[in-house]
């Protein structure tokens, strides 16, 4: 008897919990509407999306660069030794290239511009609301979520394609170094196997899942900042901190989840 | 009766358990300026967000021009919005911005106007509030009060309609309150529009307001005029208003003179600014060290609180009376000049003849022998010489006793 008394308490918790969960994501959905609508609201951002670019895009060449170099190297040195066994050290070139355009490119692209613009998008945006310079856009007039949000939303999708492709591309030549330069692999093999086992559907395949990235990185991380007033967790420094935390954590899970998914509908 | 511009109908607002505003009705007029006074955390500024939309009321209705706000149209809002102008408590100033951005930004966002004409009206607003050399600063390296002048400029930029101004002398010292004060009804009287205000600067805020709004407890206690609410009989409106301005003694009921001589100093600086006359009376008891010796210094001290009960009891709640000295009462007597100053000495010296002295102090029968002189004062006067001297003065003929009886 008693412990179904105990579950029965469980009901409105959980039902109060799925319901919270149903209208958080409501809520993130009609916050990625509103600033997606908006990038096309004349008169256009030009300029601010320019600048996004240079904070998302420009900025992140250098880490995205490395983590690619040094993936592609990895990936190299660890594929050559599991392929030789069977004799296949050949394959390397479409292994490493097959890995990277579909899978770890934009993955860890993505994950890389999380932590370095996404927590900065958070904080920069959660220290505008409690020092009440949203509340100050809104009495002007000034359509928050289209100057804050929209530029930095179309900046995404349109730097992690590219940054993705920088990954790419790095990681081929960091798996050329380790594969070709280090262990003797042929460099003809080594790009002639990519070539030929590389399709077109496999690089559309990694830069839609780019797109997808740029668009859940940046709406989750403008979310956690743009509500962060009204977290239970924290108000002010404390607030913002926890909701950059947040924001890097959803936004790294979600990438994640949204990769299978999409890997799923796309293989 | 004029139409209102603004009305508050039956507002009520809370946040969870906290019920913020509890039915809060009260007009607000074109083109006058409306101050909100009332206690710290009572809702002022709750009151003043839902004017502009940062809050919506759980019950209740704003109209403005006679139109609910809640069911105008987003176009009819966005206009509404264009209209009006809010500073910020804390200035709100766009810390990534630069001073000169964020003064420009609402006419760059909302304006049709070119690069040129956008940077000469910036450049008109900013020479108006002295803000030179500070094109190019950010808002962090600022002080509190030029991010105050800046949040002004930026509200003035688009030449609003109705200026919401949320605590806009909070942190500042006496001299930067007196001139955002003076600031605010200089461009009010020039430019014409309609001034909200949020404050607790009283009675700063009493001689640049038309009409005085008071909150408490989450309702209007108090609209009305400045000398409306100088004439009001609410003990809560009298509380909060003496008890901002004054802070007695408990022996003698009166405050001390370095109060007084702040309260002189900030009449004179308003005669200089508006032109408002104010006089002083000075109340002497001549043998006062006398009665201290025979009867003892809390004979000296009751006396005198008697005196001061008197006095409070006629005097204005903008006038004030202060210790001037061990022997002497100062009574500052706002918005009078020199003949109602007489006329008010005389009445005083009918008040404390008529006024029971007997029972007061039941030990002793002692007479209290009195003096007093009045003066009005003009801008050139020195305060201190005249408070301490006898230079400028004008006796009054009248000596008089008050005598206190066994009982």
């Amino acid at each position: 008897m008693k412990i179904n008394t105990n579950v029965f308490d469980y009901i409105p918790v959980t039902g109060r919990f799925v319901i919270s969960l149903i209208r958080e994501v409501g809520a993130v959905f009609v916050f990625f509407y509103r600033g997606f609508v908006h990038i096309f609201s004349f008169p256009w951002q030009i300029f601010k999306i320019v600048s996004q670019i240079y904070f998302i895009g420009t900025k992140s060449i250098v880490i995205v660069g490395l983590t690619g170099t040094f993936t592609g190297m990895v990936l190299g040195m660890q594929g050559y030794y599991s392929l030789v066994r069977f004799g296949a050290e050949g394959m390397l070139g479409a292994v490493v290239a097959l890995s990277l355009i579909m899978e770890l490119g934009p993955v860890l692209a993505a994950i890389m511009v999380v932590g370095r613009a996404g927590s900065a998008i958070a904080a920069e945006i959660g220290i505008m609301r409690i020092s009440e310079q949203i509340d100050a856009l809104e009495t002007m007039d000034i359509n928050p979520i289209r100057f804050l949000v929209s530029p930095k939303l179309a900046a995404a999708m349109i730097s992690l394609p590219l940054l993705t492709a920088l990954f790419d591309v790095m990681g081929i030549i960091g798996g050329y170094l380790t594969g070709s330069v280090l262990l003797g692999v042929s460099p003809g093999i080594f790009f002639s196997c990519m070539e030929s086992t590389v399709m077109f559907s496999d690089v559309a395949g990694g830069f839609y899942k780019a797109f997808a990235f740029g668009i859940i990185l940046t709406v989750i991380s403008c979310y956690k900042g743009f509500y962060v007033h009204k977290r239970p967790d924290g108000f002010g420094a404390k607030g913002v901190s926890t909701a950059t935390t947040s924001a890097v954590v959803l936004s790294s899970v979600f990438i994640l989840v949204v990769d299978y998914i999409l890997t799923s509908f796309l293989i | 009766m004029p139409v209102p511009l603004i009305e508050f109908i039956d507002i009520y607002k809370g946040f969870d358990n906290n019920k913020v505003l509890k039915g809060v009705t009260f007009n607000i007029y074109s083109g006058q300026i409306t101050s909100i006074i009332g206690k710290s955390g009572i809702g002022k500024s709750v009151l003043l967000k839902h004017i502009i939309g940062l809050m919506i009321p759980d019950r209740g209705d704003i109209l403005f021009q006679g139109k609910s706000i809640r069911k105008m149209k987003k176009s009819e809002l966005s206009k509404l919005k264009n209209k009006i102008s809010y500073m910020f408590q804390s200035a709100a100033l766009f810390d990534s911005m630069t001073v000169i951005e964020n003064i420009s930004l609402p006419l760059i966002e909302k304006s049709k106007f070119s690069k040129s004409k956008i940077k000469q009206k910036v450049r008109e607003r900013m020479n108006q509030l002295d803000l030179y050399g500070i094109d190019n600063k950010y808002p962090a390296q600022l002080s509190g009060g030029m991010k105050k002048r800046v949040a002004l400029a930026r509200a003035l930029v688009t030449g609003p309609e109705i200026i919401l101004f949320d605590e806009p002398t909070t942190g500042l010292d006496p001299i930067r309150k007196n001139s955002v004060h003076s600031m605010i009804s200089d461009y009010q009287t020039r430019l014409g529009f309609t001034a909200i205000l949020v404050s607790h600067e009283i009675p700063d805020v009493f001689y640049i307001s038309q009409r005085i709004v008071m909150l408490d407890a989450g309702k209007i206690i108090f609209q009305g005029s400045y000398r409306e609410i100088l004439r009001s009989k609410d003990q809560q409106v009298l509380d909060f208003i003496t008890g901002s301005q004054k802070k007695p003694d408990g022996m003698t009921g009166l405050v001390g003179h370095s109060i007084g001589n702040k309260r002189i100093y900030e009449e004179k600086e308003r005669l200089g600014r508006h032109g408002i006359p104010f006089s002083l009376i000075m109340f002497t008891v001549r043998n006062f060290d006398e009665i201290n010796d025979r009867f003892g210094f809390t004979a000296g001290q009751t006396a005198l609180k008697h005196i001061s009960v008197q006095v409070e009891k006629y005097l204005r709640i903008n006038d004030c009376s202060c210790r001037n000295s061990k022997d002497s009462v100062l009574l500052i007597l706002s918005h009078t000049n020199i003949e109602d100053a007489k006329k008010v000495f005389s009445k005083l010296v009918k008040i404390f003849a008529d006024s029971g002295t007997k029972n007061i102090l039941p030990d002793y029968s002692f007479c209290l022998e009195m003096s007093g002189k009045v003066i009005e004062i003009n801008s050139e006067m020195v305060i201190n010489e005249i408070i301490e001297g006898n230079a400028g003065w004008e006796n009054m003929d009248s000596q008089f006793n008050l005598c206190y009886e066994r009982g």
